[in-house]
């Protein structure tokens, strides 16, 4: 009883969804004043009554969850599952409609790094304000400022303004505060996409330590991998319940088969973001994994782009990438690779690649599409696509728990040496 | 009984706001290096990449001094009870100028830092109280100023009559203080849900100054039939008794005073408890 770190009791969380009130003081009055006098709202739609019970969206639905001193748990889920905002209750950003959350020992929560910083203070500066906004006293920053400012790797411009500095050494000084702080219980949101890949890798590193020093750690991400590589334990939440609790494994293994079921393997990228002058002549409209259908391990892809072009376009190569959920690139197929180029006419044609075996771990993936020839590029999506490989019927089921990006199958030989 | 006993092990308990009178004001205080910070974010930052820099500070008030001693004192000649204009609507406008800009920049503490609030918490009250210190400094550099054109008409022969009333100062700030915080952060509560209240803070706190004896003294509005609104105005006391203090001229009333510090301490406390209900659940409607 007395090792719980976190106990979560029958926490719920409501919002009133649309308007809240009438927005202006004046139409308030005039409602309040037609109540007052027993009149009808003037401000009211007709039938708004029934309207706002329905509006209620519970971003919580009763969530008990009792967890221990020095685990380390992943929470997961789709977008809107409730994984935000339970971060946000624990994190006293918002308080909770009902239940009750009871701490033992220092929250300190991360939702963001570098809240609070001011463009045009200089590094050193901004270490002590955040420091203090994350709840750290100056003496205890003080202490710290020397390990900081190595962590962050930016010695030589610790006392330049901070909007003289690239994104990158900004958000190296705002993790390296971040990674400093000495809670008993840290809870975290993604700020793990952050930075480079060394760096991030870094901080990765910096986690683990935090986990494997006893700390209490909450994590949300969508980084399977991550949740897979830091943690213990998993809740998995959906549409603000929790649907499966228990060691990360089991819960991220059933999490993976379910987003299978209803993830379709086919987007429109007509008005996906692209970086300017992307994909005006010449694009990809559309992408399709085996036709719409689920991607296994071991088992062909066949990835489909329907292309549109206005123009003439000779030798075009076609790109795929694949990437791991924080964006790094792990795989490319690269159409010139495999010594063909393609002549687009005006019109519309579709480009297919077949990979006879697809060797991908399973888990979710992004894809990024391009369209170029050689160094020019005519389309370029990133993320365009996610991709879920799922275990195929020869996967042994022991490889989806383990580590790795690539599961590839070989000939394997074994000869007996026998002496004599 | 052993029940109760874990239950005290909490350090933190997370619930859903209840009642109106949770006001933590510990945490506040537990923050204080984050309050300091706040202060000098707000006070190195502002005068970066300007040339004059901390010079404002001086400058503001002697340009809008000097526009009054036209307007008010060359053309319009309202009474200054007998005073050096220029020095009468200085010392006005130095006072009203604290609390003015307390009450402004208090007033949209919510809005103005959603993003820093959506992320992380501490006690929202830091954000306001470090105003209200922030504009003392600038209210330092301000009063230091007026100091100095004091002793300049003082050398050249003004009849002023500096009292011990003076001795009040400190008081008056922190009335000044404690009212523009106290209308600051209930107006910043109300506009997390009623934008419209933050373009009339503005005006309103333009319009409130002409119902203050800042350019006129209250002995000139005494038998008028409007009297009324200068006497409920909790400012009217504070102005008059610095300007009694340091002329010599005015009207001292300790009951007007008393008046303004009973407003002050029952605005205060209403003000806090809508701030701290405010706090807990403002980020659901911003």
């Amino acid at each position: 009883m007395s090792d719980i770190a976190v106990s979560i009791e029958h926490v719920s969380k409501s919002y009133r969804l649309g308007v809240i009130g009438n927005g202006t003081l004046r139409e308030d009055v005039q409602s309040w004043w037609a109540r007052m006098r027993g009149k009808t709202d003037p401000n009211s739609t007709l039938g708004r009554h029934e309207a706002i019970e329905g509006q209620t969206l519970w971003a919580l639905r009763d969530v008990s969850l009792d967890i221990r001193q020095g685990e380390v748990w992943g929470i997961i889920g789709r977008n809107g599952a409730g994984k935000s905002t339970l971060l946000k209750i624990l994190s006293r950003v918002t308080a909770p409609t009902s239940g009750q959350i009871k701490v033992r020992g220092r929250v300190a929560s991360l939702l963001e790094v570098g809240t609070g910083f001011h463009p045009e203070l200089t590094g050193r500066e901004n270490i002590f304000l955040n420091g203090a906004i994350l709840g750290m006293t100056k003496v205890e920053v003080r202490r710290k400022l020397d390990e900081i400012i190595a962590f962050s790797e930016i010695e030589k411009f610790i006392d330049t303004p901070v909007k003289r500095y690239s994104s990158g050494m900004y958000v190296r000084l705002a993790f390296a505060v971040a990674a400093h702080l000495d809670p008993e219980i840290l809870v975290v949101d993604e700020v793990l996409a952050v930075g480079d890949a060394a760096f991030q890798k870094k901080c990765l590193g910096k986690m683990s330590a935090v986990a494997h020093e006893g700390r209490t750690v909450l994590f949300v991400s969508h980084n399977m991998g991550a949740v897979k590589g830091l943690t213990q334990k998993a809740v998995w939440l959906d549409h603000g319940e929790i649907c499966r609790i228990g060691e990360k494994n089991e819960v991220l293994q059933a999490y993976l088969e379910s987003a299978a079921a209803d993830s379709s393997h086919e987007v429109q990228t007509t008005n996906l973001p692209r970086k300017p002058g992307m994909g005006s002549a010449t694009r990809v409209q559309r992408i399709q994994c085996n036709a719409g259908r689920e991607v296994s391990h071991g088992e062909p892809l066949v990835i489909r782009l329907d292309v549109e072009s206005d123009l003439p376009v000779h030798e075009i190569t076609c790109g795929i990438g694949i990437c791991n959920m924080d964006g790094s690139r792990l795989l490319s197929w690269d159409s010139d690779v495999s010594g063909i180029v393609f002549d687009v006419r005006p019109g519309r044609c579709v480009i297919e690649l077949r990979v006879p075996t697809l060797n991908l771990q399973p888990s979710s993936y992004m894809l990024d599409v391009a369209l170029r020839s050689g160094e020019h590029y005519f389309d370029y999506i990133a993320g365009a696509m996610r991709m879920l490989v799922l275990p195929g019927p020869q996967t042994p089921p022991s490889i989806v728990r383990g580590d790795g990006q690539v599961r590839s199958r070989g000939e394997w030989k074994m000869t007996d040496e026998r002496i004599g | 009984m052993s029940e109760q006993q874990s239950e005290k092990k909490w350090d933190l308990v997370i619930e859903p706001p209840r009642g109106w009178f949770q006001l933590r004001l510990n945490d506040v205080w537990r923050y204080r290096d984050l309050i300091m910070l706040f202060v000098r974010r707000d006070f190195v930052a502002v005068y970066k990449q300007t040339i004059l820099g901390p010079l404002w500070h001086v400058i503001q008030p002697l340009l809008t001094t000097l526009m009054f001693t036209v307007v008010f004192g060359k053309i319009a000649g309202l009474p200054t009870d007998g005073n050096p204009e220029f020095l009468f609507y200085m010392a006005g406008t130095t006072v009203w100028n604290y609390f003015a800009n307390c009450l402004t920049r208090t007033s949209n503490t919510f809005t103005a830092n959603a993003s820093m609030f959506g992320k992380v918490y501490f006690p929202r009250m830091a954000v306001p109280v470090s105003v209200v210190i922030s504009q003392l400094i600038s209210f330092a550099i301000q009063f230091a100023f007026f100091l100095f054109m004091y002793a300049l008409f003082w050398l050249k022969g003004a009849a002023l009559h500096p009292n011990r009333m003076i001795l009040l100062l400190p008081l008056l700030l922190m009335l000044m203080g404690g009212l523009g915080l106290g209308f600051g952060i209930i107006i910043s509560s109300l506009t997390t849900k009623y934008r419209d209240l933050q373009v009339l803070v503005a005006f309103g706190v333009q319009l409130w100054m002409y119902a203050t004896p800042v350019i006129f003294p209250l002995s000139s509005m005494m038998d008028k039939n409007y009297r009324w609104l200068f006497l409920c105005n909790p400012m009217t006391s504070i102005i008059e008794a610095f300007r009694y203090g340091f002329f010599g001229s005015g009207i001292l009333s300790w009951t007007l005073l008393g008046y303004t510090t009973l407003f002050t301490v029952i605005l205060l406390a209403l003000g806090a408890m809508v701030f701290n209900r405010v706090e807990r659940t403002f980020m659901d409607t911003v």
